[in-house]
Formats: C-alpha cells, sequence, structure tokens
C-alpha cells in the first residue's frame, strides 16, 4: 500500500516542531511541544493503520471501504488522555509559578549537588559502616562480647560461702 | 521433607511468641525442630546406605518446570545429620547461654530456626532452582544472625560484608545452574549428574560459576575474610554456621558436582589452587592470633581449604576421606566454638593473653575442649586422625603426580600449623600461665603485646566463674561423639562409601584406626611431632610472624574496593545524572533517532510508489497544521502560541475527518475547544511571554535534533502503510461488533467492548491527572467548595480588582464610590440579599456576582438559550454512539464545554449552580459504574466486561435496544465530566478565588507586559475569554 505524502509531510514537520519545543525550559513550551508530538503521533496511527475510507459504521458503509477502526479507536483514548496530561501539565505550571513565580523547568538540585561532589571527589554521604576504619579484626573482636550467662559469681566468693 | 521444612517454618515464626511465653527455655522447644530433621535422616540410615532414600515431588510452578523435588542420598543424609544434630544441641547450649534479660532473644530465636530449615532444603534439594532458592535464604538468615548486636558498628560491618560477598558469589553460582540446566535440558540435580554435559565452553563457564558460589559460601581464598569478621556475631551462631552449616554448604556444592566434573582441568586447577591457599594460609593467621575465637575462625578458614580439596579432587579415595572429614569437622569444630563460649561466659574475655587456671577451675570444660582439640589436630584414636589419615593415604595415591605431590605437601604443612594453632589454642584457653598479660594491654594488638612480651607477674588473670553445667554438655556430646565413631571406622565407611562410589576415578578408599606402619602413618607421626614443636617454640614464631611481611589484608582490599565502588558509583551518576531534562529528552530522542532512524534507513525497503493525497482537500487541513506548527515554535507570546497550538488541533480534527474517522474528529475538536480553554485558565497567572533564553547555540542544537526527529517518524510513516504482513486483527471487527456488541459504531464498541479493558484503564488515567490536578491546586485537600449563587459575598465581586472604567457612564448616584473602593458590585444591597424576584428576571442566576465591567448581556443571553441544548446534544451523543459517531467521551466532552460556558458567562458561582456536585464523586461514580458493568457481567455468568444486547418493545415508543454496555459508556461520560469539572474548579475557580483574596498576587507583574489588542481579539475569535483575563482593560 503506498503511503501518502501529504501526511508524512505533515507528520514530519509536527514531530520536528514539537521537539524543538520539546526541549525548552519553559513548562508551557514543553507541553506544547508535547500535544504537537501526540498530534502528529495520532495521525501516524492513522497512516500505519491503512488507507483513508469511509467511516467504520456498520450499515452505512459498504464493509470494504472502511477505514480501519482498531487505531481509531486507540487514538480516541489517546486524545482523551492529552487533554488529562494537559490540564495536569498546566496545574504544575500554575504550582511553578505559585512557588517561584515562573514556569521554567529547573536542573535537578540533588543531582548538581551530587555532580558537585563527585568533581571534588567527596562523598554525597557517609555511612560509617562502609568507611575503612582503622580499627582491626582483633580490635573488633576483643569488642563483640554476648549478653552470657555468667552462671555463679567469681571464684573468691564461694571459696568464703562454702565451708 | 515438606513436612520436616513446614516444622522448621512454623517453629521460626511462633519463636517470638515462645521465647516471650517461656524465657531463655522456648530454645529447649526450638531444638525440636532440627533434632526430628536429624531423627528422620536417622531412620532412614540403611535405606539410603542401600540406594533407595526417599524422593519427593510437589509441582510448584508447572508452567516453568519448577518443582520441590527432594532426594536424600548419602551426602545429603550426612549434611542433614551435621544440620539438624548440631543444631539441636547448639539450640539447646543457647537456653543456658544468653542471660535471660538479654535483647532480642526472640528473634535470634526464630532466625536460627529459619537458618536451619534453609540448610536442611539447600542439603535435600534436588532442583538446581530450589537448591539456589534454599542458598540464598541461608544467605539472609545468616546476615540477621551475624548481624545480630545490631546496635554495634562491627556487626553490622560483618553482615554487611558477609551477605555481599556471599550473595555475589550466590549469583554466579545461578548463572552456573542456568547454565547447565540448559545444557543438560533438565533442572533435576540427580540427572545432571549423572549425564553431566561436558566439553562446550558453556560447561567451562558454568563449572568457574558454581565454583565462584562454592567459593564465596565456603570463605576460600580471596573471599575467606568474611569469616572471620563474622566472628562478631554470637558464639552459638559461629558454633552452628561459620562451623557445622553454612560454610558447608560449599562444601556440599563441590562434593555434589564433584562426580560430574572433578575430571575437568578447570575445576581441578581451581580446586587444588584455592584449596591449598586457603589451608596454608589460614593455618598460617590462626598461629597468630589472641582471640580464641578467631583462632578458631582461621582455623575453620584452613580447614575448609582441606575438606574442598579432598571432596574436589576427584578420587573415591579422597571423597570418602573428605566426607569423613566433614563430618568429623563438623563435631569438633562446633564442641571447640561451644568450649570457647563457656570460656567467654566464665571469664568476660576471649584473650588468651588474660586468660589463666581455666582448667582448673572448669574441668569438664577443659575436657571436652581436649577432646575436640585432640580430633582437631589429628591425633588417633580420634575422628579427625581417622579421616585425616585416609585423606594423607589417598592423596599419596594420586594418579597425577604433579598435583598429588603439590597438594600432598601443602596438605602436610597444613596439618603440622593445624597441630600447632589446636595445641596453642588448648593452651591459651584452659592451661594455668605462670604470668598474664594485664587488662590494659589487653586491648591493644599492637607488635609486642602478645603474651610472651608484654606479660607482667603481677597482672591478675581475668576472673573465672560457673556458667551453668548445660553449657558444657553439648560440647562434650560432640566431642565424645568424635572418640565414638572413630572407634567404629567401619561402620563410617560403611555408611559414607556409596557416595564415594559416585566418583568415576580412582580405587575405593578406606577409614581404618590402624593400617600399620604404612609411610602414611610415618608422615602423620613427623606432622604431629613438627606441629607440636612449633607450638613450643611458638613465642620465636609469634615474634617472626609479627616481624614477618604480611601483604595486603584481604580485609583492607575488600573494603578499598568497595569505596572504590562507591566513588565510581557517584562518578558516573555524576556523569549521567545531569539533572537537566531538555538533556535527558535529548538523549532519549538521540537514541530514537539512531536506533530507529538506522533500522529504517538500514534494513527496510522504501515503498516503490507513493500517493500525493487521498483528496485533495487533505492538502488544505494539512497546510494548516504545517502552517500553525512552526508558527508556534516562533511564538514569543504565551497566549499567540497556544491559539495557534488550537488552530493546529481543529485542522488535525479535519484530517481525521478526511480519513474517514468521524468520531476522531469529533472528539479532537471537543479536546481543542476545552484545552484552549484550560491554557487561558492559567496563563492567566504565568508571565505573557516566554523568557528568552541566551544560549543561542542550544537553539541551533535543538532544531538539528527536532529536524532529525521529523525526519526519522516521516521515514517512519513511509514504510509503515507497506510493513504489514498479517491482516489485521479488527478485520472482523465489524461482524463482531455488531452481532456481540449490539451496536454499528464499530470505533465505539471497540472503546466499551471489544477493548473495554485500555478504556477502563484510559478513564483510571483521566481520573488520576483530574485528582493530581485537584490537589496541585488546592494542595492539602482534594476539592474546594461549590460556590452557590447565594453565598456570593457582597463586599467582594468575581473577577474585580482593577478599576471599572465604564463607572460613570453605568447607573448614576452612588455607585462610584463602591467600585472605587475596589470593583464592588456597584448596587450592592440588592447582590447582598438577591430575592427570588430579582433572580427570576436574571438570564443567569449568578450573573450579578460578577463585578459589572465584566459582564456581558450578549454573552449570558447566549449561554442561557444554549446550555440546555447542548446538555441535550451531549445525551444524545451518549445514547447515540453505539450506533453512529459519538459515545461517552465525545458526551462528556460536550457537557464540559457546557459547564464551561456557564463558568465564563457567570463565573464560579454560576458553575455551582450549573454542577453542584463535586467532580471526585463524578470521577468515582464514573469509574465505579465501568467496572461495576463489568463486574455484573460477571455475576450474570459471563465474562468480565462482557455485555449483554436486550431488545424490548414498548408500546407508543417503539422497540428499545438496549446494550449493557450504554452504562460503561455512561461511567466514560461521568469521568470525562468530572475531568473538566475539577479543572474548571481548581484551575478556573480556586484561582478567581486567590486572586480575589488576594493569595495569588495578580495585576503588575502577571499581565504587565500584555499588550491589549491582537491577543484578545484572537482569543475572542475561538472561547470568548476576552476581557475577564486579569489584566486586560
Amino acid at each position: 500500500m503506498s503511503p501518502n505524502i501529504v501526511l508524512v509531510v505533515t507528520i514530519g514537520v509536527l514531530f520536528a516542531a514539537g521537539v524543538y519545543l520539546l526541549l525548552e525550559r519553559s513548562l508551557s513550551r514543553v507541553l506544547i511541544g508535547v500535544i504537537l508530538i501526540g498530534n502528529g503521533a495520532n495521525l501516524l496511527f492513522l497512516v500505519a493503520g491503512g488507507a483513508a475510507g469511509r467511516p467504520p459504521i456498520v450499515g452505512t458503509e459498504p464493509e470494504g471501504q472502511m477505514s480501519d477502526p482498531l487505531p481509531q479507536a486507540m487514538v480516541l483514548t489517546a486524545i482523551v488522555i492529552t487533554l488529562g496530561m494537559t490540564a495536569f501539565l498546566l496545574a504544575l505550571a500554575y504550582r511553578s509559578w505559585q512557588l517561584h513565580r515562573h514556569d521554567e523547568v529547573q536542573d535537578d538540585v540533588e543531582d548538581r549537588r551530587i555532580a558537585r561532589l563527585a568533581a571534588v571527589d567527596e562523598r554525597a554521604f557517609t555511612d560509617a559502616d562502609t568507611e575503612i576504619a582503622s580499627d582491626t579484626l582483633d580490635v573488633e573482636a576483643a569488642e563483640a562480647r554476648d549478653e552470657t550467662d555468667q552462671g555463679a559469681p567469681a571464684r573468691e566468693t564461694p571459696r568464703e560461702v562454702r565451708p | 521433607m515438606l513436612l520436616l521444612l513446614a516444622v522448621h517454618l512454623a517453629a521460626a515464626v511462633v519463636a517470638p511468641v515462645l521465647v516471650r511465653w517461656m524465657g531463655r527455655k522456648a530454645f529447649w522447644v526450638l531444638a525440636l525442630a532440627p533434632a526430628s530433621a536429624a531423627a528422620w535422616a536417622l531412620s532412614w540410615t540403611s535405606r539410603v546406605q542401600a540406594g533407595n532414600g526417599p524422593v519427593e515431588n510437589v509441582e510448584w510452578i508447572p508452567v516453568l518446570g519448577l518443582n520441590l523435588t527432594f532426594r536424600l542420598d548419602t551426602l545429603s543424609w550426612l549434611m542433614t545429620l551435621v544440620v539438624g544434630g548440631v543444631g539441636a544441641l547448639v539450640l539447646v547450649y543457647c537456653a543456658a547461654y544468653f542471660k535471660t534479660s538479654a535483647a532480642g532473644l526472640g528473634r535470634f530465636g526464630g532466625v536460627f530456626v529459619a537458618f536451619s530449615g534453609s540448610m536442611l532444603g539447600l542439603v535435600t534439594a534436588d532442583d538446581m532452582l530450589l537448591l539456589f532458592t534454599f542458598w540464598e535464604l541461608t544467605t539472609v538468615t545468616s546476615y540477621l544472625l551475624i548481624g545480630h548486636y545490631a546496635e554495634r558498628k562491627a556487626s553490622r560491618r560483618a553482615a554487611m560484608q558477609a551477605i555481599v560477598i556471599t550473595t555475589a558469589g550466590g549469583l554466579a553460582m545461578l548463572v552456573g545452574l542456568v547454565l547447565l540446566g540448559e545444557s543438560a535440558g533438565t533442572y533435576l540435580l540427580s540427572e545432571v549428574i549423572a549425564n553431566p554435559p561436558q566439553g562446550t565452553p558453556a560447561v567451562t563457564v558454568a563449572i568457574v560459576c558454581l565454583l565462584a558460589g562454592a567459593v564465596t559460601k565456603s570463605a576460600l581464598i580471596p573471599f575467606h575474610f568474611w569469616l572471620p569478621a563474622a566472628m562478631a556475631a554470637p558464639t552459638p551462631v559461629s558454633a552452628y554456621l561459620h562451623a557445622a552449616a553454612m560454610v558447608k554448604a560449599g562444601v556440599y556444592l563441590v562434593a555434589r558436582f564433584a562426580p560430574a566434573y572433578s575430571t575437568d582441568p578447570t575445576w581441578m586447577w581451581i580446586i587444588v589452587v584455592l584449596g591449598c591457599g586457603t589451608l596454608l594460609l589460614g593455618g598460617y593467621r590462626a598461629l597468630r592470633q589472641h582471640d580464641l575465637k578467631l583462632i578458631l575462625a582461621f582455623g575453620t578458614v584452613s580447614q575448609l581449604g582441606l575438606i574442598v580439596l579432598l571432596v574436589g579432587l576427584g578420587t573415591r579415595a579422597t571423597a570418602l576421606a573428605g566426607l569423613a572429614m566433614l563430618g568429623a569437622h563438623a563435631m569438633f569444630k562446633a564442641a571447640l566454638f561451644l568450649v570457647v563460649g563457656v570460656v567467654d561466659a566464665a571469664t568476660g574475655t576471649r584473650d588468651l593473653r588474660r586468660l589463666s587456671g581455666v582448667g582448673r577451675e572448669l574441668k569438664l570444660t577443659a575436657l571436652a575442649g581436649a577432646l575436640a582439640t585432640a580430633s582437631m589436630i589429628g591425633l588417633p584414636p580420634f575422628a579427625g586422625y581417622v579421616a585425616k589419615e585416609a585423606g594423607l593415604e589417598a592423596l599419596g595415591h594420586l594418579d597425577d603426580t604433579t598435583a598429588g605431590m603439590i597438594v600432598l605437601v601443602a596438605v602436610s604443612v597444613g596439618s603440622v600449623l593445624t597441630v600447632a594453632y589446636g595445641l596453642r589454642l588448648w593452651w591459651g584457653a584452659f592451661s594455668t600461665k605462670p604470668a598474664v598479660v594485664p587488662e590494659a594491654v589487653s586491648e591493644s594488638t599492637e607488635p609486642g603485646t602478645s603474651i610472651h612480651e608484654a606479660a607482667h607477674d603481677a597482672a591478675e588473670p581475668a576472673p573465672i566463674t560457673h556458667p551453668s553445667l548445660l553449657l558444657v554438655w553439648p560440647a562434650m556430646i560432640l566431642a565424645v561423639l568424635g572418640l565414638a565413631v572413630a572407634l567404629l571406622p567401619a561402620l563410617g565407611e560403611h555408611l559414607l562409601a556409596p557416595y564415594a562410589d559416585t566418583y568415576p576415578e580412582g580405587e575405593p578408599g578406606h577409614l581404618v584406626l590402624w593400617a600399620g606402619l604404612t609411610p602414611t602413618f610415618v608422615l602423620t607421626l613427623a606432622i604431629l611431632l613438627t606441629g607440636a614443636l612449633l607450638f613450643v617454640i611458638r613465642e620465636r614464631v609469634e615474634r617472626w610472624q609479627t616481624a614477618a611481611y604480611r601483604g595486603p589484608e584481604a580485609d583492607r582490599v575488600y573494603r578499598r574496593f568497595m569505596r572504590r565502588l562507591d566513588d565510581v558509583a557517584a562518578d558516573v551518576t555524576a556523569v549521567t545524572q545531569r539533572g537537566s531534562l531538555p538533556l535527558y529528552l535529548g538523549l532519549i530522542l538521540v537514541v530514537f533517532v539512531v536506533a530507529v532512524g538506522g533500522t529504517v534507513l538500514g534494513s527496510t525497503d522504501f515503498p516503490a510508489e507513493v500517493r500525493l493525497w487521498d483528496t485533495p482537500a487533505q492538502a488544505v487541513f494539512a497546510a494548516g497544521v504545517i502552517a500553525s506548527a512552526l508558527l508556534v515554535t516562533r511564538a514569543r507570546r504565551r497566549l499567540k502560541a497556544v491559539i495557534l497550538l488550537g488552530i493546529g488541533g481543529y485542522s488535525v480534527a479535519g484530517l481525521f475527518l478526511l480519513h474517514g474517522a468521524p468520531d476522531l474528529a469529533l472528539t479532537q475538536v471537543l479536546v481543542e475547544t476545552v484545552t484552549l480553554v484550560v491554557f487561558v485558565l492559567v496563563l492567566r497567572r504565568l508571565p505573557p511571554y516566554f523568557s528568552d533564553r541566551p544560549l543561542a547555540a542550544s537553539r541551533w542544537v535543538r532544531l538539528a535534533l527536532g529536524l532529525a526527529v521529523g525526519v526519522t517518524v516521516a521515514g517512519i510513516a513511509l514504510v509503515a502503510p507497506g510493513a504489514r504482513m498479517h491482516l489485521p486483527v479488527s478485520t472482523d471487527f465489524a461482524e463482531e461488533a455488531y452481532s456481540f456488541g449490539g451496536g454499528k459504531n464499530i470505533v465505539n464498541v471497540t472503546l466499551v467492548d471489544i477493548r473495554a479493558w485500555d478504556t477502563m484503564g484510559e478513564i483510571s488515567v483521566l481520573l488520576v491527572a483530574a485528582t493530581g490536578v485537584a490537589s496541585l491546586v488546592f494542595l492539602s485537600r482534594r476539592a474546594g467548595a461549590i460556590y452557590r449563587a447565594d453565598e456570593a459575598r457582597a463586599e467582594r465581586a468575581v473577577w474585580g480588582g482593577v478599576p471599572d472604567p465604564m463607572a460613570a457612564l453605568r447607573r448614576p448616584g452612588g455607585d462610584s464610590a463602591a467600585v472605587d473602593a475596589g470593583g464592588m458590585v456597584a448596587d450592592r444591597d440588592e447582590s447582598a440579599v438577591p430575592s427570588s424576584a430579582s433572580r427570576g428576571r436574571e438570564w443567569l442566576q449568578a450573573g450579578r456576582t460578577l463585578a459589572p465591567q465584566r459582564r456581558s448581556v450578549i454573552f449570558e443571553v447566549i449561554v442561557r438559550l444554549l446550555f440546555h441544548t447542548m446538555i441535550v446534544y451531549s445525551v444524545y451523543l451518549l445514547f447515540s454512539g453505539h450506533n453512529a459517531p459519538g459515545g461517552g467521551f465525545a458526551a462528556g466532552l460536550v457537557t464540559g464545554i457546557a459547564l464551561i460556558v456557564r463558568y465564563l458567562a457567570g463565573g464560579r458561582y454560576e458553575l455551582g449552580e450549573a454542577a453542584p456536585v463535586q467532580a471526585g464523586l463524578l470521577l468515582g461514580l464514573g469509574l465505579f459504574l465501568s467496572a461495576g458493568v463489568g463486574l455484573l457481567a460477571l455475576l450474570a455468568g459471563g465474562e468480565v466486561l462482557q455485555s449483554w444486547i436486550i431488545d424490548i418493545h414498548v408500546p407508543v415508543i417503539g422497540d428499545i435496544h438496549l446494550v449493557t454496555s450504554l452504562f460503561f459508556d455512561l461511567g466514560v461520560y461521568l469521568v470525562v465530566v468530572g475531568l473538566v469539572l475539577d479543572v474548571l474548579r481548581s484551575l478556573g475557580a480556586e484561582l478567581d478565588r486567590r486572586a480575589e483574596s488576594g493569595e495569588d498576587p495578580v495585576g503588575g507583574d502577571a499581565a504587565g507586559g500584555d499588550i491589549p489588542g491582537d491577543a484578545s481579539e484572537q482569543v475572542g475569535a475561538t472561547a470568548k475569554p476576552a476581557g475577564w483575563d486579569g489584566g486586560v482593560p
């Protein structure tokens, strides 16, 4: 089956523009990019599903000329989910504005901290258990005592008591 | 065997409760579990000896071929005896060893029994994967036991070290087991051993992996260091895990696979090198320790090397000696650990430099220690002697003379060391010394603190108490057993020979107490004498050892390696986790371009012919899409970008329509409209312009990547239509939709019936998204209030806050002052208490709550007229969707838009009047309805989400064709309405309220740069939000 050049070009442009915006820092631009890519992907779904046809409604159209209903069902839910995601990302943008007065996606602070520490060969956290301790095996062994039952008291005491 | 495992499990589970009830006496009860295993093994003795051991097979996961298969042969029998017998004795020992007030005894008992059960499973499992499972269980339980004193750093570190090393080995072993299982075609241990796969590189790798597991578990070099460190565990744990049970798991593995692979040169050399090395290193280091437990630990390392050597070398004679050694070692080493525990309990120290006169005070303990030591150093007539004698004899007759000589020399030297440290141990623990080291010095392990150098006549030895005699008996039993079995060597040979006979090579060996004055006996004598000499000159040996170069300690190397690993991990994290979203996305996209684009270019055929379009109209809509997409990328004003995006979206809807997808076109148009509104609601807050990015260079990178992705996807779009190899699954959808789904609109039937599970998942996503939006705005609540018109606050008008430029024109008199005070409702009295009469005359119930300059009579009239029509239309879409374009999604969106226009025309109080319900209720009800329909179908005897078609003839109305999936669609409808309502309540109403109450600063900074004119005109053309945006006058 031969592809439809107009749709192919449209898809390509939607993806290119979408990716260009997706790599921005402003959350609303990122979101616009995502929506553009979503539109492109939806079209790609239809194109991959086959050529254009008549609406897939039984009875009104001859069966052989119908377009494939399965990609349509998938795309339909994808469209609505895009709406949900748009709303969510916009709520994020609002929250970002509330906190920082802009909607830029900043670099992760924790990641930056780790990178900074790694650059100077410092540890991001210290755990005494994993340190190269100066304690040798013998010292540690000497400290390891069980909670034992000593039994009868030391030998001096019984000698005094028994006789 | 399953029953025994269940007994262990039950005992482990009830152990904490039991200990709370009975205190430390509970260990008596717990000891019954391992004791039952030992008794059970004993009851099978004769049948196992005859080769008729029990086999149990319970299907576990048949699909994966995983079965619970257990088998008891001679090797398993011996191991079960050791595991069960020593386990029971050590548990009895625990009943007197710990203080009654000791912490964590319940957990200790439980884990101990669990370990015992895991060990039992490990040695009886006949399925290799089952064996691995138990192997890892012993690793985990031993971790818990070593780290019993979790508040001590040394304990935690030792436990962590042990689990890291043994788990790493265990994983390697798993690889080996899987390689073997796949090569052999079966995972049954007995079958693999009977017909071992040979010769392929995979088998060689498997052997190395298996031995890696054994080497780590049995603490052979270079992984031996975890065992001495694990002495941080309570002494009973050392006696059980580090003498009898866990470290023997590696030996067991070697012994299990030796009959199959001992002839392999890889196997052979690994065993010889690591076995000899461990034997010598362990003995050498044991000579120099002051801590009794450390002497035993290094001694155990040494002995493990010996046993692995004997069972791994692969002749019948060495195998028999190895098995005998295994049993003997379990007895004498466990006994010695228990004895050391008694000394520790009695004196409060295990430092031999501080002990003197213990033997005189604790005579029975000293006797048990002496018997066990005699067995360890191979003094006749003890089990250790019999086993070692058989081993030396067997080694002297190896076929491979080079390896034989190496091993024989190593074992002889190792035995000399064993004699020396064995004697030193007993001397250190029990002898009466002329002088001991003062307590202060004993805390140091520096050179020069040995007993020979630092002893003081004035120093008092550690005081000695008399612990319960119960502590001595388990050790005594084991020590006497070591003597008893040696007196009946023929019985031992008889019992163990069936295992040795499974080896393919060599003459059968013998266990004898007195074989005459053979060269081996002479060698034994020489060993004993040299060892004794080494003990006598211990002072010089110790001094020499202190002075000699020690080489890098494996423990240090390990810690440094772990530290380096942490550093590398940090470096890798620093390089890969830059924390920059564009970078991450860019990387993902580059991978996409390279992998997918490369495949498209490299290995697909591009279609020979292409069509320009299906219909010319496609070109028109496509041009709209392309133009809007290109302009969006260049837009610097947010609102402009959003409007352009909307135009593109509507054009895509046109493409859908032309493609033969009316449902999609409908949904796309509706969604695009709602999206636009949601955007504008939030854009009220965001700055009007996108901020500039200073780095111009990155723009070109983004552009290049965008183009690359665009071209790649276009390539996919070119190739995809021709790539179909199979018939579409949807070929029968038309037929199925009509006859089973009861609908003519195939897309809708697909959504609510054929692929209803998908839809269910998708509306769940919508629910989550809606909840997420509400939570991001309300933060600590799920939803805000529902604003009803009669609750409107008179002193604060909706969307007020800016001066009304038309105030002077509105109504003469009295109003201007109120408006000046902050955009209040002009006729204050009237709106504060809206009379029903006045409300009746309003077009919209809550219109009065708006600031006067925000009201639009035309808009209100249109909304009043349109709202109910839209609702009716959405109901129509909902009900007709099964047979014509429409359905729950479209219907829900239309209802949502109806709510939106009510909100836009009348503000948040109007929204409350239009939809006086919480969005969460709608969402929950919707999902409940969809899922409920599915479950009802299940109750009615069908499958989940199956539809039922009901045709009823109703007089007057006509035929009603009802399909139960309508209720599913109703659920979809409710979820979509709930989503829109949630958005309006949070991003609409709540943001309004915050602007009015001053929680959100608006005005100046949000709208400062906004230029009235083009933006508001464009907005007015599409969604009519013009004029109410915060800053537009």
